[in-house]
């Protein structure tokens, strides 16, 4: 689903470069759930940048559901992540003079379809996110957590193959971040790939695979990817291969 | 999508309305500045007989003094002798032609209620009614016999009728100007003339004809024209000393079917000059002119320098308001970054959102516009108001109308396009914390 091989980027300035990933290399399989991890500042900004096709990289290859994305213009790649990606954000990043309906409607409005399917589409992921009943609200009507449903709602309309999530529960308390991180397990479970970066351990551990990034590499990942059905139970001591990471100086 | 971008562009305007506000009011003013100059400008310097304006021709012979030019630029006078403006109705060389002066005269009302009052109108030949084509509401012009016959007719303008006769059909009737009674043929209906182009030389906005008559009738009364009269040296005394003398105060126009008419007409107006050359008149060299209705109101300067530079810098103000609009624009869409990063990220290209955003900036010129064009009209008013003279110029025809809407929406447009640049080179990554 998600292959990055020896991946480079590089920011140059005038006066020095900044190698942000340097032979970074990931694979994530259709229907994996893999957290990535790491201190601040350690590239995984920057992965996911790249991995959403909002960023270019500067070397290596990354292949997108089979598709090569290097070389790709604008309206290719943003064809591509309006089709392939779903992005939930740490802030939620609704537009709030939006109501939620129009908020979904967003990546449908790209999509170019017809008025009746964007409707059935919206409908069925607020349904999803259990807030069916509220379409006409507007994002300040809504508690944090809600506004995340929203989010991930928005995520899910187009029926995306890969899920980018960044701290998806960074801004929410413990009893709000559960319920989301159920959910996106729930999506998970129905096939939906989710790529998540977290600082937090045991959301990591709720994961199938965790990959750990410090200073633009990947230093430690499980070493077999398999799917785990009962992730949720699984705890970070729990991995299937876990090295202590080496740390920068 | 295009129905899409309108959605969010309103909705976006709705959502900051000082903003808003402050850049279709800026707009506005610009564009109804602008349109108000360009209105007085466009009408004073349209075609007021575009469909055989290159037929007419507007007749100039040189007879001014050897010693200096009638004006620096050496063109010739603006107007001929009563010599030579009979001579050349007599020749009759043209399709058709006339020659006209203005004459102001008492009118004494059969109807005992009015007071007597002193009309301005104009003294010329039958042919001028199919010359300039003015529309009859009663009766019709009168003829070349009668001309010729110094019959004691006239036409009168709809003021004229309305006034005298309460606007009622009052061809057969008579009218007394000056103690003497005349036959009205005919009464016009509203002629509604921009400006009087066929009598430049006595200022082109001025109040419509109030009569007609007969050229011959009219100098049997011997009153000197109330228009304009130059004389390069003394007339001497008494009227017949005036005709014959080398005065010029009448006006004449020629209507030249065709280019080879028009040729052969200039060659006759050289030989007579040349002819009266040999007769000791026209002392200056040949220097005859036939300007058509378009050339001879750019000779006349019915569009006044100072005109022109109103409505230049009325558009210098409208570049004003859209360099504040860019910078309105810029400030608004600057504060959209996060929304156009989402939107980026959720799948827009970089021409979805220019094509966003440039839709709202012509959002903002439709807005502009439509508040511009009732400014403009209000402008027209305060015109109209002020400078009497102007008030058959200042006013919107549909054709501005569509021009103060459309140019609102391309003067938005264009002050839109470096702000809509600078969104849609809006990094996503940068935006968003993904």
């Amino acid at each position: 689903m998600l292959k990055m091989t020896h991946l480079q980027k590089v920011y140059r300035t005038h006066l020095i470069e900044t190698h942000a990933l340097r032979d970074f290399s990931i694979h994530v399989r259709e229907g994996e759930f893999v957290a990535v991890t790491g201190p601040s500042g350690s590239g995984k900004t920057t992965f996911l940048n790249i991995a959403g096709l909002l960023e270019e990289f500067t070397g290596g290859e990354y292949q997108l559901d089979g598709v090569d994305v290097h070389g790709l213009n604008d309206d290719q790649r943003s064809r591509l992540r309006n089709e392939k990606l779903g992005f939930i954000f740490q802030g939620f990043n609704l537009i709030p003079d939006l109501n939620l309906f129009d908020n979904v409607d967003v990546p449908l409005r790209y999509r170019g379809y017809g008025a009746a399917e964007r409707k059935k589409r919206i409908e069925d992921a607020l349904g999803r996110v259990g807030l069916a009943s509220r379409m006409k609200h507007y994002p300040s009507e809504l508690s944090g957590g809600q506004q995340q449903r929203v989010a991930i709602a928005r995520a899910l309309a187009g029926s995306p193959r890969l899920l980018l999530a960044d701290e998806p529960t960074g801004n929410l308390d413990s009893l709000m971040a559960r319920g989301v991180m159920e959910l996106l397990e729930e999506i998970n479970r129905q096939g939906t790939t989710i790529v998540m970066v977290t600082h937090d351990p045991e959301l990591a551990a709720r994961a199938h695979r965790n990959v750990h990034v410090i200073d633009g590499q990947v230093t430690d990942f499980d070493s077999e990817p398999a799917l785990r059905a009962g992730s949720r139970e699984s705890g970070i001591g729990n991995r299937e291969s876990v090295q202590a990471a080496p740390v920068s100086p | 999508m295009l129905t899409y971008y309108l959605q969010l562009g309103l909705r976006s305007l709705k959502r900051n309305p000082i903003l808003t506000a402050l850049m279709v009011v800026g707009i506005a003013l610009g564009i109804a500045a602008s349109m108000t100059t360009l209105t007085v400008l466009h009408l004073m310097g349209s075609n007021p007989i575009p469909w055989k304006s290159d037929k007419l021709h507007y007749v100039q012979l040189d007879n001014w003094s050897p010693d200096e030019p009638y004006s620096e630029d050496g063109r010739p006078p603006d107007q001929v002798t009563y010599r030579d403006a009979v001579a050349l109705m007599e020749a009759g060389k043209a399709d058709k032609q006339t020659v006209m002066f203005k004459l102001s005269l008492p009118i004494q009302p059969e109807n005992r209620d009015l007071k007597p009052f002193q009309a301005l109108g104009r003294v010329t030949y039958a042919d001028f009614f199919a010359m300039f084509e003015p529309r009859f509401k009663y009766g019709h012009a009168w003829n070349r016999d009668q001309d010729a016959s110094h019959a004691r007719v006239v036409v009168l303008g709809k003021d004229m009728n309305e006034k005298l006769f309460g606007g009622q059909d009052s061809v057969g009737k008579s009218v007394r100007m000056d103690g003497i009674d005349y036959t009205i043929v005919g009464v016009l209906d509203e002629w509604k003339l921009r400006f009087r182009y066929y009598d430049l030389t006595n200022g082109a906005f001025v109040d419509p004809d109030e009569f007609f008559m007969p050229f011959t009738t009219a100098v049997d009364l011997k009153r000197r024209a109330s228009g304009n009269n130059s004389c390069w040296k003394s007339p001497g005394e008494g009227w017949d000393a005036f005709l014959g003398s080398d005065c010029v105060w009448i006006q004449m126009w020629a209507q030249l079917d065709s280019p080879a008419r028009l040729a052969e007409y200039k060659a006759f107006l050289d030989s007579y000059v040349s002819e009266q050359k040999k007769l000791g008149r026209f002392p200056r060299p040949l220097n005859n002119r036939l300007l058509d209705v378009t050339e001879w109101m750019e000779d006349q300067r019915v569009v006044s320098r100072d005109v022109e530079v109103q409505t230049g810098l009325a558009f210098a103000f409208l570049v004003v308001c859209l360099v504040n609009t860019i910078g309105l624009l810029l400030a608004k869409f600057t504060r959209k970054a996060g929304e156009i990063g989402l939107r980026r990220a959720l799948g827009a290209s970089r021409r979805d959102v220019f094509t966003q955003f440039l839709i709202e900036s012509g959002v903002v010129g439709l807005s502009g516009g439509f508040l511009g064009l009732l400014l403009t009209g209000l402008g027209l008013v305060a015109v109209r108001a002020l400078y009497s003279e102007y008030r058959t110029v200042a006013q919107l025809d549909w054709m501005m109308v569509l021009t103060t809407i459309v140019l609102a929406i391309v003067a938005a447009l264009l002050a839109g396009l470096y702000p809509t640049w600078r969104a849609c080179r809006v990094q996503p990554a940068a935006q968003l914390k993904v």
